[in-house]
């Protein structure tokens, strides 16, 4: 299993590919096409994610002490980043994802072209998705 | 007095040379702002009047005996008279300045309405205020437990005045609209307003801040009891707006905010309150940016304001066509009578992947509800993409702005 450091170097070196930022928003939207959309059932408002200017669902289950998270959005670019996270945080232990301090968003300068509302947003998907960890967590003890 | 020197027709790319900003490169591309409802940009003079002071003759005002204290003095006083011209009232000692448009109505809420609204009163403002016309009334309401009614509008983004008559009840002592919606562009039938409420000696407060931007406005016309706007929204700087108030009523106003500059005489057994309009000005007022609004205003005098009304005209005009040949696309706000503001949705689009979009082409528009959720919610939408055109705007960017929106549109659709 890779760690969650070394996914976040390899999005890191992926990135390292675009020079412009308009190459990288490109990117982020095809990442965000690709994924997967949510079942119906799962869009619901307990799994919406207070603190975002368009709408995301946030589901997870766990298996073995392995997390996997499910992710939609009405905005195609926030579906990129959502992709883009659960990469790094899927498939990751509780304690992992818990623990994580995720760079990969500053350095693949996404932050730079955020304007204050969409880094909330971003922020607000973390810390949904290490919530869920720590339910988890517990659940686990 | 000088004449200033009116240039003779209206050329935009003469004009666009005033404006150092529309040369910028955002991501290597000309930039193409379409975001001037949010704020507009700057002429060469509002950004030179802000350094001159700066480098020249900074002093605090109204206080120094000595000579720069005094030309900023005379600077600063000098702009009174020039806001008193831009918007035509009766006197000078009836302009405040205040931070913007937002402060302005804090202030008369504050004041006028503090003193004047009582419990069981109603306060009536419109379905398509920005929050800066809702939430200082909302939070007098609360003091006073008064209640705030709405004018409500239709599904083209118009005020529907059928209702006026029985809304403008015993109970309504105060009403405040904006002139110019800011999320919709409809330009509200204001006078009929103002000469309704005042059949039943209600009096009116005018949000003026995208009016100012797009039509030459005289409060004495329009007999409004308030008026208030923001610099920044027609060429001048942040931080700076003013409230207009008529003298008789600024006169009875309690004071807002208390400190140096708005006293005759202080004492700790009491104190006398300075004549208006300086009881409302507490403090070391911001000079800089009332002396770079004086420069905006003379700017306005400088351009041939009908020419840059055609223009704007027919930038919503030739936009509005081209958006309404795209099938996705749904404007929202269709009001007659509008400046030059669109907002649209697309089908199946998110509002803002179109902005982040346009973004990386150069292209600056607003997403999202631009503060104003109340009318977001009563179209039934979570936001809208808005492109706001100043006279400096071309129908080239135009031509662009629906290209690039076109190829938004074809990759985002889900």
């Amino acid at each position: 299993m890779r760690t969650i450091s070394e996914i976040e170097n390899e999005i890191i070196d992926d990135f390292a590919l675009f020079d412009t930022w308009e190459e990288k928003y490109q990117y982020i939207i095809e990442i965000g096409q690709k994924l997967k959309p949510l079942a119906v059932e799962f869009k619901i408002d307990e799994n919406k994610i207070k603190g975002c200017q368009s709408s995301v669902w946030l589901t997870a289950n766990e298996n073995n002490g392995i997390i996997e998270f499910f992710a939609d959005s009405d905005s195609v670019f926030v579906k990129g980043e959502i992709a883009l996270l659960m990469e790094v945080l899927s498939n990751q232990s509780p304690e992992a994802i818990v623990n994580t301090e995720l760079g990969f968003i500053d350095q693949i300068g996404l932050r730079s072209h955020m304007a204050q509302t969409r880094a909330n947003g971003l922020a607000a998907m973390i810390k949904q998705m290490k919530l869920y960890a720590v339910g988890f967590q517990h659940k686990n003890v | 007095m000088e004449q200033p020197l009116v240039k003779n027709a209206f050329d935009v790319l003469e004009v666009r040379k005033d404006f150092p900003i529309l040369s910028e490169l955002p991501y290597g591309k000309p930039l193409v702002y379409f975001d001037n409802a949010a704020t507009s940009q700057k002429p060469q003079v509002v950004i030179d009047a802000l350094v001159n002071y700066y480098t020249h003759y900074n002093a605090n005002v109204h206080r120094g005996v000595h000579f720069l204290s005094q030309k900023a003095s005379d600077a600063f006083d000098g702009v009174r008279e020039k806001v008193r011209g831009f918007i035509n009232a009766a006197s000078e000692r009836e302009i405040i300045f205040v931070r913007g448009t937002t402060e302005g109505v804090n202030l008369v809420a504050a004041t006028y309405g503090r003193k004047n609204i009582r419990q069981g009163d109603t306060i009536l403002v419109s379905a398509m205020e920005h929050h800066a016309n809702i939430v200082p009334w909302q939070l007098l309401c609360e003091e006073k437990g008064a209640r705030l009614n709405v004018i409500p509008m239709n599904d083209q983004g118009e005020l529907v005045l059928d209702t006026l008559d029985k809304l403008l009840n015993d109970n309504c002592k105060f009403v405040a609209v904006s002139h110019t919606a800011n999320s919709l562009g409809t330009i509200n039938p204001i006078k009929e307003i103002i000469a309704k409420s005042h059949s039943k000696n209600i009096p009116v407060l005018v949000d003026g801040a995208q009016a100012v931007a797009h039509d030459e406005v005289d409060v004495q016309d329009l007999d409004c009891d308030f008026f208030v706007f923001s610099a920044h929204k027609m060429l001048g700087p942040t931080g700076i707006g003013a409230v207009y108030g008529k003298l008789h009523l600024l006169e009875e106003m309690p004071p807002y905010h208390g400190g140096g500059e708005m006293i005759k005489s202080v004492s700790f057994k009491g104190t006398t309150w300075n004549d208006v309009p300086y009881k409302f000005e507490a403090g070391t007022p911001n000079i800089a940016d009332v002396i770079a609004m004086g420069a905006a205003i003379d700017y306005w005098n400088t351009i041939d304001r009908s020419g840059a009304h055609e223009q704007e005209a027919e930038l919503l005009n030739y936009c509005t066509t081209l958006l309404a040949d795209i099938p996705s696309v749904r404007i929202i706000g269709t009001a007659k009578n509008k400046a030059s503001v669109i907002s649209f949705i697309v089908d199946k689009v998110n509002a803002m992947d179109v902005g982040m979009f346009l973004d990386t082409k150069g292209i600056a528009v607003r997403t999202g509800q631009h503060c104003a959720e109340p009318v977001m919610d009563w179209f039934g939408i979570p936001g809208t993409i808005r492109a706001s055109f100043m006279f400096y705007n071309t129908k080239e960017e135009i031509d662009f702005f629906i290209e690039q929106l076109k190829k938004a549109i074809q990759l985002l659709a889900v």
